[in-house]
This record gives C-alpha cells, structure tokens and sequence, in this order.
C-alpha cells in the first residue's frame, strides 16, 4: 500500500470535518452546531461527537433548554450591547452568580439568535442531520453520567467509543475540531 | 468579468456566479447545473431556482432554513438535489449572487 503523498501545493478541499463537543452551556454547544452544520452547506462531511458536558446538548430533557455560563466567563462584557451597554462594561462573576442572572443572559442571547435566524438546539441538530451530518454521543460520557440511549435525542446517530469515533476520520482531508 | 455560458455572453464573478440576475435563461441554469454536476434538472430543483429568483428579486436573503420552513423544499430533498453545497450551488444555477450567510 501506497502511503499517501504530501504535495504542498495540492489545494484540494477539506472533505470532512469531526468535532468533539465537550462543553454543555448554550455558548459551548452552538459553536460546535454552527461549524457543523456550515460544513455540510459547503458540502464537507460532518460528525459530531457529544462527550463528557456537550451530551447536555443530546438529553431530551435538556437539549432545549441550555444555559449561557455567566460565570467564571471573563467576556461577559460582550453581552452588554444587548441591553444597550458598552461593551466594555465589566460584568463580574458574583453578578454571574445572582439568582436569573444566567436566565436572563440565556433568554436575552436566544432572542438576538432568533432574529439572526439560528435556530434552537433542537431544529439545528435536525438541520444538520437532514443534511446528513451524524451525531454521535460518547460512551464512556454515558457510563459516567448513568444516561442510556433511551434518554437521549431519537435521532442520534450512534454511541461510539473514542475509537469509532477516529474511525469516522478515515481520509487524508479530514480534520478534527475540539470546541 | 464577461463569459459565454450556452452561447450568450453574461457577466460574472470570480466563482462563476453571475452578477446580473437579468441576464439569466434558463439554458443558462441548465448549463451551470452540468458544470456543478447537479441534475438533469427536474420540477424540484426549478421549484427550488425560481423561489430563490423570486426571493433575491424581493431584496431577501435566502437560507436552507427558511427554505424549509416556507414549505418549498425540505431540508433533506434539498441536499438530495443538489449534492456538495446545496444552497450555493442552486444560487450559482438560479443566476443570482452567492449566499453570504453562516447558516
């Protein structure tokens, strides 16, 4: 077998893409949602892996109702324009904490989404899995958390281990992203 | 930049998208379709070209979502008819600029 040749000048595209989620906060998730799903739209093929926090995104119970982190996130400040702040403005962790803080953050981030057109984290998971995108859940993140595939999204792919995962990268033009 | 795509002359971009949506035919589309190996082309995919027309005509930005939501194509016929980047490549066959959007 032939190992594949580097040429530094070959421009061919980027043919997949793999991203491993592990953050379960609204600011975690959406990342990881927005590169798959663009990646499908430029044709690229796109898995994705929920593991450790990002199953949060694949629990039925949860999935619609992720929380932006407020705190111990030192740019919060980049929030302040949605309520007609500078976004300099300081927003210090112990306001982060305060009881609706983190609700309020989440309902003030969702709307500004919806007028962008973003859809919740449901419809973007059908989004991208109607476009043939797979979703995969982490199975030793199941192991950890007591979850079984029964309490997750019917439409996940599969749970893999780690090595099924790499498995999926298969082909010299793939990449992996970690968000 | 000037081109010739199914015998007429059109101007277009440096991807291939054509800069005046009023110099369009729909040889032309058929032509784009060929080179994007999208088709033949069928009533969808013409549903598909002519709601985009209509909606860049209208001063809309199109996106896979409000694609589907509108009930003109679903998500998945849309990446079924055209294969490798289904809304930039039915933008690129329905002769109106490429879309611009994330999402």
């Amino acid at each position: 077998m032939t190992p594949p040749s580097f040429d530094p000048d070959n421009n061919a595209p980027l043919e997949k893409v793999l991203i491993v989620v592990s953050k379960g906060s609204l600011d975690g998730i959406y990342p990881a949602l927005i590169m798959a799903n663009g990646a499908r739209m430029e044709g690229i093929e796109a898995s994705m892996f929920f593991t450790f926090f990002g199953l949060n995104a694949l629990v039925k119970k949860t999935m619609d109702s992720l929380k932006i982190s407020t705190v111990g996130n030192a740019a919060m400040n980049m929030a302040m324009p949605l309520l007609g702040m500078p976004i300099t403005m300081p927003f210090p962790t112990a306001v982060g904490a305060i009881p609706g803080v983190s609700n309020f953050a989440t309902h003030l981030m969702n709307k500004k989404m919806d007028e962008l057109d973003i859809p919740p984290v449901g419809e973007f998971l059908e989004m991208i899995s109607d476009a043939g995108g797979k979703i995969y859940g982490c199975k030793l993140a199941m192991d950890m958390f007591n979850l079984t595939k029964d309490d997750l999204w019917d439409r996940v792919d599969d749970i893999l281990t780690v090595g099924d995962f790499y498995r999926e990268g298969a082909g010299t033009r793939t990449q992996i992203l970690f968000t | 930049m000037q081109t010739t795509i199914a015998e007429t002359t059109v101007d277009v971009n440096e991807e291939g998208y054509l800069t005046d949506p009023s110099q369009w035919t729909e040889a032309i589309a058929h032509a784009i379709a060929a080179e994007e190996k999208v088709g033949p082309l069928t009533d969808d995919h013409w549903k598909v070209i002519h709601h985009l027309r209509e909606k860049q005509a209208a001063g809309e930005e199109m996106t896979i979502r409000r694609l589907n939501k509108s009930g003109v194509i679903s998500t998945k016929e849309l990446y079924a008819l055209f294969p490798g980047g289904p809304l930039k490549k039915a933008a690129r066959i329905a002769g109106i600029p490429k879309p611009a959007g994330c999402i």
